[in-house]
């Protein structure tokens, strides 16, 4: 096993041993998992919106290069400007030279896992500016020093006590309180004075349009308008996967997006921004910039099975049904995508190297496949790319392809394929083992039996005991 | 090579870039249909399942009775569009009431503080109702700017059952935006709210706490 497999290993094992996240992770994902359904009580009409929604995205990768030129030129039209990074590196640089151009010490963030991909914080705060989240969930997490546990409820692992006693250590003049709302107007109160002064807001894109040059951002709390209105400069930062090609194609992601994530009919707002500030216009910014991003994705469009990956919407669902997941929680993963859209995309993002062991922590019982509203084949991925992880291949399209081969393991499965391969080795085989009657209780057998009753050896193989009834006959 | 050219080089050569897959049938969505009163009747009831204040009333009586609210929730100072019908007939009716009104009629440079600690609630009107998911449809103009319906603590929206449509595709196919959107359009389906601690429900983070709907004929 490998440091970063090892690690995750370590990883599960604490998550396992804390009765907090357990709590903590399981109460919200019941919660969740009840309010997806009541939202969709026609099963038939869920199954259509899904081919729908796949439909719909399925399209847009199809004809992605073309609707990418496509975006780029009416956002331009629009007086959007538009820039392009192929890794995180050229993106955070081009982040931080329109701050510095625009003599920017402080940059209010709205949500976006784009820019947990790019550690773009770190990276600004690395040269002097103040980035700060304005979720309220982020802003929590970010106070904690933590990362998000959760694409779409960053701070889930934390209940409200924890919360309490973060604000009262980390926040001057906060006395404790354990109630929800009153904690949520201190928050409201410091970030108020941050949405008047900082000089540009930064936002992710929940779906880019590329027949009209459209951000489309959702959201609940109200922060992602202030920060994409009441700074003076606004910089969008997006994967190159987001665009859709017609703003009709919004319509059926914007129904199954909210009620897979949360449960929710729809989010408190829909903001579409097509362009700065026009002329006789009082408010919102007088720039705005759109950051495209591949960091990866092109690599897996050239397969297309990975390129399903792409088709994501960022809802969680798969998080939120899956078994594993709900034990475990976000951070035991180590990447910035959680659960089985994470297992999927991380070796596909970071290598087999570094992700390669995390499409291993599924049971394959195939919720996330079921639930995801754009019906990216969840569990096929996982097996495909568990495949990824042991097999090299120069030729790949998977980084680091095979690093997580173990030369034990693969001894094992060949002497496993030789043994039925060969019927008079088989026999001798089964003889030997059932004479031992246990099994030896060694390696992976020994973690395995350690909280389940390991397997007894029949006394007699099937071949003896048909042998043994044919005779009798 | 720019970035630009190499990420586009890259996904013009991947097998299946450029290919027409079949038809998105919008069907599902063109299929969700009511009649007017279920539009309304709909759109009322989820507006006020996630704690909007919806007050059914007429052309002729909304102003007045927003001269009524605001006194009821202490409001001071009321900002409007006062050069659009709903906002000159909202000024017309809090004259004399107590209630200040005044106009976005100035760059958010020039009381940026102002709006955002010494304003008590906006008027906004909305330009279409979404009966499937109990939204409003609004559209940001320069005498009703974004920040209208945002920073302000309470969000009167003035609403007639007459727009109310049954989805948003329905909305922005007749609309015709074709290529020209408009600079901003917003959907707002209640006041703003946060799960974030613990998954406890709490209305009122960075926009309104209160959105009151005047639904009229």
């Amino acid at each position: 096993m490998n440091r970063p497999a090892t690690e995750f290993k370590e990883r599960i094992q604490r998550a396992l041993d804390d009765p907090q996240i357990r709590t903590n992770f399981r109460r919200a994902m019941d919660g969740l998992m009840a309010k997806r359904a009541a939202m969709f009580p026609d099963a038939d009409e869920l199954e259509q919106l899904r081919d729908l929604g796949a439909a719909v995205r399925r399209n847009a990768l199809a004809r992605l290069p073309g609707l990418l030129e496509k975006l780029e030129a009416n956002c331009q039209r629009n007086g959007i400007i538009v820039h392009w990074a192929e890794s995180v590196a050229e993106a955070n640089a081009i982040v931080l030279d329109i701050v510095r151009k625009h003599g920017g010490k402080s940059v209010i963030k709205g949500k976006s896992m784009v820019s947990e991909e790019m550690e773009l914080n770190h990276h600004l705060e690395a040269h002097g500016i103040e980035a700060l989240e304005s979720d309220l969930g982020e802003y929590i997490v970010q106070l904690a020093g933590e990362t998000p546990s959760h694409i779409i409820m960053p701070a889930i692992h934390k209940n409200t006590r924890q919360i309490a006693e973060l604000f009262v250590e980390k926040l001057d003049g906060v006395e404790f309180t354990e109630d929800a709302e009153a904690l949520t107007a201190i928050a409201r109160g410091l970030l108020r004075r941050k949405f008047l002064d900082a000089d540009v807001g930064l936002s992710g894109v929940n779906f880019a349009v590329a027949e009209t040059g459209t951000l489309c951002l959702i959201e609940n709390e109200g922060n992602g308008r202030l920060t994409t209105t009441a700074p003076d400069v606004h910089v969008a930062v997006t994967g190159i996967e987001k665009v859709v090609e017609t703003l009709d194609d919004i319509t059926p992601l914007l129904s199954l997006l909210p009620r897979s994530a949360t449960g929710q009919g729809i989010t408190t707002y829909v903001n579409m921004i097509s362009g700065p500030r026009k002329q006789g216009e009082r408010d919102g910014p007088r720039e705005v910039h759109l950051v495209l991003l591949d960091n990866g994705r092109t690599t897996s469009y050239v397969d297309p099975e990975l390129r399903t990956t792409l088709q994501c919407i960022r809802c969680g669902a798969c998080m939120n049904h899956c078994p594993v997941y709900a034990r475990i929680g976000g951070h035991a993963y180590g990447t910035v995508y959680p659960g089985p859209i994470g297992e999927i995309l991380s070796p596909q993002l970071l290598g087999c190297d570094e992700a390669g062991a995390l499409p291993g922590a599924s049971t394959l019982c195939g919720a996330c496949g079921e639930v995801c509203p754009v019906r990216i084949p969840i569990p096929k991925m996982l097996v495909r790319l568990r495949r990824e992880a042991v097999t090299r291949d120069a030729a790949s399209p998977v980084k680091d392809a095979g690093a997580q081969r173990s030369t034990s393991e693969a001894l094992i499965w060949k002497a496993w394929a030789r043994i039925h391969a060969v019927p008079g080795l088989y026999s001798l085989v089964t003889r030997t083992a059932s004479a031992f009657k246990k099994m030896p209780v060694v390696g992976p057998l020994k973690a395995w039996s350690s909280v389940r009753t390991p397997p007894r050896v029949a006394g007699r193989t099937l071949h003896q005991r048909m042998a043994a009834r044919g005779s009798t006959k | 090579m720019s970035a630009r050219d190499n990420i586009l080089a890259r996904l013009r050569v991947a097998p299946g870039s450029g290919a027409t897959p079949g038809v998105r049938d919008f069907g599902v969505i063109e299929a969700l249909e009511w009649t007017p009163a279920e539009r309304a009747e709909r759109l009322v009831r989820l507006l006020r399942s996630v704690n909007t204040e919806v007050h059914e009333t007429t052309q002729a009586t909304w102003p007045g009775l927003l001269r009524e609210l605001c006194v009821a929730k202490g409001v001071g100072r009321l900002c409007l569009a006062p050069v659009t019908p709903v906002g000159a007939a909202a000024s017309e009716a809090l004259a004399g009431s107590g209630v200040a009104t005044l106009a976005y009629d100035r760059d958010i440079e020039a009381w940026r503080e102002e709006l955002f600690f010494e304003v008590d609630a906006g008027l906004t009107a909305v330009t279409a109702g979404i009966a499937e998911t109990g939204s409003l449809f609004v559209v940001p103009t320069p005498d009703e700017p974004r920040l209208l319906s945002l920073v302000p603590p309470v969000h009167f929206a003035v609403l007639s059952r007459a727009v109310i449509a049954n989805t948003l595709l329905e909305v922005l196919r007749a609309q015709g935006y074709g290529a020209t959107m408009p600079t901003n359009v917003l959907l707002i389906s209640g006041p703003s709210k946060t799960a974030d601690i613990e998954q406890t429900l709490v209305y009122g983070v960075h926009g309104p706490n209160q959105l009151v709907v005047l639904l009229t004929d």
